[in-house]
């Protein structure tokens, strides 16, 4: 299939831009539109930008005028942020989502939709299984926030995907995203210089590279594999061992105290503790990610390890004095061979150099 | 010293006229010529050298020896005094700084032994591992370094000392591969659970991966110790995972029904849940391994319950035991009663067909045949038994 036309939502935010840009670099991709409300704020390289809003109908003439053939959905978005309020950004991400999939069911051209969307949709409780497969349900309905936008999103999606079955679509249902260049509630929460926990509870969590997530919308572009999946880095951190190797000090707080402690830090704009992110820090989540491998072949470069490890090398440490005082101690007495058994000593380092 | 009286007055025995901010002329006069008078006819250099030892003069005043020890170095060599007034001042009061090291190593020798240096080293190792975040855990949580070298380490020396566990059968337990240890559970709090997985890390080298009821993955620190210790929740997907990934996985069915019944009913099995368990072995097509328990049932005999307190904290039972609430946390300790912790032999799964978790039937007779097995282990076990404590 050469010379396909996509179309890629959200360009303005960094994620949607370089994901845009890398597939402009694709050579099975001819042209690539970049949609948004307000222009990217970087270099788009060869991305051709038009200004339109997904949510109302002039997203159907884009498509219908520029001949699309693929559209990437990456306009679901995580916190309100700049675009305003709670209320703009449901309209963004749920009313916006089912404007451009009535576009997209009028389009006689288009052949392939891309979803980005969130492993949040199995939301985070004390029920949950220790993985979640694609085919579990959350076990508590999420009422409000992102995780409820999302599972709209995604029930609009398969909608969709019931009316037009000649559509390929696939849905990625992506970790939380992590890397040096991103801004999201969960990268903010680690930019704390002192990092509040929920007190008795260490919570396991998963990470994907920004580069890996690039990789993988791509990926499904060009392998146009029809189905939904959890995409993730292999393994998993546990909260009090990530903040073990960023070497900053935690402060664990009560349940209560720390749903309180989010709005504080929320007016001062230094990190969004919404309810979806208090229950996972609270109790975690784990996707499966085998039907990543098996069925879309993709094989995320980065584990979780290391895309935490190149995320935290980029913060300054605030706190590690004792591990300082430890390693003086140390290095006074005699080297000694790391006794651990083999099946111990894997994951560390930063390893994966992106291509 | 003792003639030299300073007699405060007004200006906290400052010499002057109260104002506190200079001297008079005629004060100054007053005032004792000691060193600060000597002082102030040589050069400033030597001046700023006489810092040290009237800060140290506090220190001095208890050791009465070493009073003219610092003016007089002041007319000898400079580097020299310094290193001789830091010398006498860390000597003076306290424990010589070689005692100390020399005790720090005595110490030392005596809690890692004549290996010391190497094994402080290695200690230090983990320690630094540890504070570092470099360890590793699986997708469930279970932090295999920290259950071995610590949460292991704690109970080990209650389960041999003090409950005297004895193992039977240990060699029913497959040494690799998946399987499913059923047992039944007793003693108002899960203690069998921590025995029986200390018991068969011992006896086989494997770690048993508990599934936990609900509460215990939303109680705080219960949550946290739960899945750094291995377990899991008790649901059908979690349970066919660890089975599937050649896991030893250990259940207690009777759940809290078998945990929070009455002294009374003391090793009469209760239900079996609805045998999820059986399911998720035929499923996994791995074997079942009954186990009994004898003992855990007198360690804190439950006579009655709060069942109202019990509501309102979202707990199963508040636990009334002879010397529960009423001897506060000296209550808490289980009394000291032998066990006996016996594995059947295993039953097989793997001869049943694939569509075999699909028939009710067949689990429910699976169940019962695991049920029964154990009731009569623990029937015989009773008999044998001497006394609840020997």
């Amino acid at each position: 299939m050469s010379g396909r036309t996509v179309l890629v939502t959200g360009v303005s935010r960094d994620l949607g831009r370089t994901c845009a840009r890398s597939l402009a670099a694709d050579p099975s991709v001819a042209r690539v539109i970049g949609v948004d409300v307000m222009p990217p704020r970087g270099d788009i390289g060869d991305v051709q930008f038009v200004r339109a809003d997904i949510r109302n109908p002039v997203i159907a003439k884009v498509i219908a005028r520029e001949d699309v053939d693929t559209v990437v959905h990456m306009s679901v978005i995580a916190t309100p942020g700049s675009a305003g309020a709670r209320g703009t950004m449901k309209e963004l991400n749920v009313i916006g989502t089912m404007q451009l999939l009535a576009a997209c069911q009028k389009a006689e051209s288009l052949q392939q939709l891309v979803v980005k969307s969130t492993t949040t949709v199995y939301g985070a409780s004390s029920a949950d299984p220790a993985m979640f497969t694609e085919d579990m349900q959350p076990r508590g309905r999420a009422r409000t926030g992102y995780a409820k936008d999302a599972a709209e999103v995604e029930a609009y999606v398969r909608g969709f995907a019931r009316r037009r079955p000649d559509v390929t679509v696939t849905t990625l249902r992506c970790a939380n995203v992590i890397g040096p260049g991103v801004v999201s509630p969960v990268t903010s929460y680690f930019r704390l210089p002192v990092i509040p926990t929920v007190l008795g509870f260490d919570p396991r969590l998963q990470f994907l590279h920004e580069s890996d997530l690039n990789r993988v919308l791509r990926h499904a572009v060009t392998a146009g594999v029809h189905g939904t999946f959890n995409i993730a880095g292999d393994d998993v951190l546990m909260l009090s061992q990530a903040l073990r190797r960023l070497q900053r000090p935690s402060v664990p707080l009560p349940g209560f105290a720390f749903g309180g402690l989010g709005s504080a830090l929320k007016s001062t704009r230094l990190a969004d503790l919404s309810p979806e992110l208090v229950t996972f820090l609270t109790y975690g989540r784990g996707v499966d990610t085998t039907r990543m491998r098996a069925e879309l072949g993709f094989e995320p470069r980065y584990t979780t390890a290391e895309a935490f490890g190149e995320f935290a090398s980029t913060l300054p440490p605030t706190g590690g004095r004792t591990e300082r005082l430890l390693g003086a101690v140390a290095d006074r007495l005699p080297e000694v061979s790391d006794d651990r058994p083999p099946a111990l000593t894997a994951l560390t380092g930063t390893g994966g150099s992106d291509g | 010293m003792g003639d030299a009286e300073i007699i405060p007055i007004g200006t906290r025995g400052r010499p002057g006229r109260g104002t506190g901010t200079r001297p008079s002329a005629a004060a100054r006069n007053l005032a004792p010529k000691g060193r600060s008078g000597g002082a102030k006819s040589e050069p400033p250099r030597a001046d700023a050298e006489t810092e040290t030892p009237t800060a140290a003069a506090p220190d001095e005043a208890a050791v009465p020896a070493p009073e003219t020890e610092p003016v007089v170095p002041l007319a000898s060599e400079q580097p020299a005094t310094s290193a001789r007034l830091e010398l006498s001042e860390r000597e003076g009061p306290g424990i010589p700084l070689g005692d100390l090291l020399n005790a720090f190593q005595a110490a030392a020798r005596e809690v890692f032994g004549e290996q010391w240096e190497h094994q402080l080293a290695h200690f230090l190792a983990f320690l630094r591992r540890r504070l570092t975040g470099d360890y590793v855990v699986d997708e469930f949580g279970f932090d295999a370094e920290i259950t071995e070298r610590f949460f292991l380490a704690a109970v080990r020396p209650i389960a041999e000392k003090w409950f005297r566990v004895e193992v039977r059968g240990a060699e029913n337990i497959p040494a690799e591969g998946g399987a499913l240890i059923v047992s039944n559970h007793s003693g108002t709090i899960p203690v069998d659970a921590l025995m029986t997985m200390a018991m068969v890390h011992d006896h086989t080298g494997r770690h048993l991966r508990a599934l936990g009821a609900d509460l215990v993955f939303k109680l705080p620190f219960v949550s946290k110790v739960a899945r750094k210790g291995g377990a899991t929740l008790a649901c059908n997907e979690d349970a066919e995972r660890m089975l599937a990934g050649g896991e030893l996985v250990g259940v207690w069915p009777e759940g809290f029904k078998g945990i929070g019944k009455p002294y009374s009913q003391r090793y009469k099995l209760q239900r079996f849940g609805r045998g999820g368990f059986v399911s998720a072995a035929l499923r996994t097509q791995v074997p079942i391994v009954p186990l009994s328990v004898v003992g855990a049932e007198e360690i804190y005999p439950l006579v009655g319950n709060v069942p109202a307190l019990a509501r309102l904290l979202g707990v199963p039972y508040i636990p009334i035991t002879p010397l529960f609430p009423w001897l506060g946390p000296l209550g808490m300790v289980p009394l000291p009663s032998k066990w006996l912790l016996e594995f059947g032999e295993p039953i097989r799964t793997d001869e049943y067909d694939d569509h075999a978790a699909e028939d009710p039937m067949l689990v429910f007779n699976v169940t019962d045949q695991v049920r029964e097995t154990i009731q009569q282990t623990l029937y015989s076990l009773l008999m044998q038994r001497q006394s609840v404590f020997k």
